[in-house]
């Protein structure tokens, strides 16, 4: 495809009050790639997912979204250009129907107006029910569908942390941002979830940035890795560079290089 | 989608306990008490109602619902004593003056996160019932008289289609992105909603039928004073909606009934009232304390009776 980068962070940063979260960001994703982002507890990894977002209008420097600026949009319309995320603690709307939860995604693409639907005019039925169609696919394919009318909040863990990928993949994103998703799962539920971001990568025809303390699903999955540092940019490289890399060895790997080596 | 299988059987309903009532009335059986009372049970769950929508709904905390009953009440009475226009207008004519009016304390509360609203409405409604206190066209503490035009058919008909708008609106994706919002606004946004948006439509809709209910109340009581919309009104109608349990319609609707009756039989000893009002919510309160009926829709009883295992789930 084209040879200009999806997505291009260029300087940014942002602080509050004197802390500087994050400083001199500058990161490039091009179409179909999966990449990770690492870095010890408050490097400044969540924080630069809400600077993608939208979440924080960033203090310096610029996102460009296949060219086009992004930060000062607010978050919901950086969603509809094409960014969605999940959530490092679980986000989910909890006393809603995990089919309610992906139709939420769909929103957006429905057009029926406020009117139609008290009206009830027939573009209402019609919009209605496209949601309803396409939401009950989407869940086939992560199968969620048997846990259609349960609610969010009664899935087991690892099955919330599943839907909150398929309800951010429901907003038909070019670029998926997850948050520690394995965070507090299992060994079986971790690997099932590297084979679910793998799947939906080619699926989907995406291209994912992921955070993630477990350094074998990261060395894993990813093509590539940002390593963050007390908000600033340590290394960047495949995960063979990153393992060797003797900055990253010193700050902040150590040990758990060693392990993965093993 | 739902809706769709339960709207006739509503309508149904609704028009057989019309013609009852109204048969009723004018054949004499029911004496004044009880039709005004009615008319007021009314009333009261078009206040109920319109505020579970911005409560129970969008999770938008707003505790000065009373200063949309006023702006409904004092434009619709202006409208038929000042202006000799029809009834019907006044009505309408007050629903939109206070969606107006909750556009204007909406949008600029509603744009940040937190409970802005809370204290904005709070001082909206003050603000608003200080004003028609110093106007001296409307009366000032004295009180404006308006003519008694407020019939059984006026506040059925406005009870109805206020019912279905919002329930229409709940059930559809307007009503879902509204859900979003109470249930985790930072996701919401996230998903792609506007949340500001669906805030401010709620809001606006919520203000609108509360005027509407300012003019069926303003015309049926010969007078109208500021001090009947200081903030115990709005704790009044705040409690049908927390009584009720927040996000259910019908809950809000059960509670509305039942304190309105509660409220007519005690209005002559006011302060038994008011120590018989305290205990049914403390009751309440200790026995459901997620309200009368929780996050459950009556619907929801008829669907768990019909199917007594599995169905436990409810939709909205
Ligand atoms: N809204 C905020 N106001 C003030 N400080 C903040 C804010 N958000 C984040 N920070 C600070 O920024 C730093 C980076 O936090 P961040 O959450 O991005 O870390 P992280 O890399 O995601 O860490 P973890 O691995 O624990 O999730 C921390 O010191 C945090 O306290
Ligand atoms: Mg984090």
């Amino acid at each position: 495809m084209g040879n200009k980068p999806l997505l291009e962070v260029k300087n940014t940063g942002i602080q509050f009050g004197g802390l500087k979260a994050v400083q001199n960001l500058n990161m490039v994703l091009n179409q179909g790639e999966l990449v990770g982002l690492i870095g010890p507890n408050g490097a400044g990894k969540t924080t630069s997912f809400n600077l993608l977002t939208g979440v924080y209008v960033p203090t310096e420097g610029d996102i460009l979204l296949n060219g086009e600026r992004i930060n000062g949009l607010p978050p919901f319309k950086v969603t509809r250009k094409g960014v969605s995320r999940t959530f490092q603690n679980i986000r989910l709307f909890n006393e809603l129907s995990v089919l309610d939860n992906v139709k939420v995604a769909y929103h957006s693409i429905a057009k029926h107006s406020i009117i139609s639907s008290i009206l009830r005019l027939p573009s209402h039925f019609a919009g209605e029910k496209e949601m309803e169609e396409k939401s009950i696919e989407f869940l086939k394919i992560f199968s969620l569908d048997k846990y259609k009318d349960e609610l969010a909040k009664n899935l087991p863990y690892g099955q919330q942390r599943r839907l909150e990928i398929a309800r951010a993949l429901a907003a038909n994103p070019k670029l998926l941002l997850l948050d520690e998703p394995a965070a507090g799962m299992n060994p079986q539920e971790t690997k099932d979830l590297m084979d679910l971001i793998a799947f939906i990568r080619d699926k989907f025809d995406l291209t994912i940035l992921l955070i993630e303390h477990d350094m074998n699903l990261v060395m894993g999955v990813c093509e590539r890795i940002y390593v963050l540092d007390h908000g600033q940019l340590l290394a960047e490289g495949s995960p063979e560079e990153i393992r060797n890399h003797p900055k990253v060895i010193e700050a902040y790997l150590g040990e758990e290089v060693h392990d993965v080596n093993a | 989608m739902k809706k769709s299988k339960q709207f006739w059987p509503f309508i149904i309903v609704a028009v057989l306990v019309y013609v009852v009532v109204q048969v009723l009335i004018s054949t004499g059986m029911m004496n004044q008490f009880y039709s005004n009372t009615l008319i007021l049970i009314a009333i009261n769950i078009i206040l109920a109602v319109s505020l579970h929508l911005v409560i129970g709904i969008t999770g938008q905390f707003s505790i000065g619902h009373a200063g949309f009953l006023a702006v409904g009440a004092y434009i619709s009475a202006i409208i038929t004593m000042k202006l000799q226009l029809p009834f019907a207008l006044a009505i309408i004519v007050g629903g939109v003056v206070a969606a107006l009016a909750g556009l204007i304390v909406g949008i600029p509360s509603l744009r940040l996160k937190g409970d802005y609203l809370a204290i904005a409405t709070l001082g909206f409604a003050e603000i608003i019932r200080i004003v028609f206190l110093n106007i001296d066209a409307v009366g000032g503490a004295a009180g404006m008289q308006v003519s008694h035009l407020t019939t059984w058919t006026y506040a059925f008909v406005c009870l109805v289609i206020t019912i279905i708008v919002i329930v229409n609106f709940t059930n559809s994706r307007h009503g879902l992105a509204a859900i979003s919002v109470r249930e985790n606004e930072i996701a919401s946004d996230a998903m792609g909603i506007n949340t500001t948006y669906y805030k401010v439509i709620a809001f606006a809709i919520g203000s609108f039928f509360a005027g509407v209910a300012g003019a069926l109340f303003s015309h049926n009581f010969y007078i109208i004073q500021p001090s009947q919309f200081g903030f115990l009104k709005s704790f009044d109608i705040l409690i049908f909606v927390v009584l009720g349990g927040l996000g259910s319609l019908s809950g809000a609707v059960l509670s509305a009934i039942l304190l309105t009756i509660v409220s007519t039989y005690l209005q002559g000893y006011p302060e038994t009232r008011m120590i018989i009002y305290s205990l049914v919510l403390i009751i309440v309160m200790l026995y459901r304390p997620k309200g009368l009926m929780g996050t459950m829709e009556i619907t929801d009883y008829f669907k768990l009776w019909r199917t007594p295992k599995g169905g436990g789930q409810h939709g909205k």
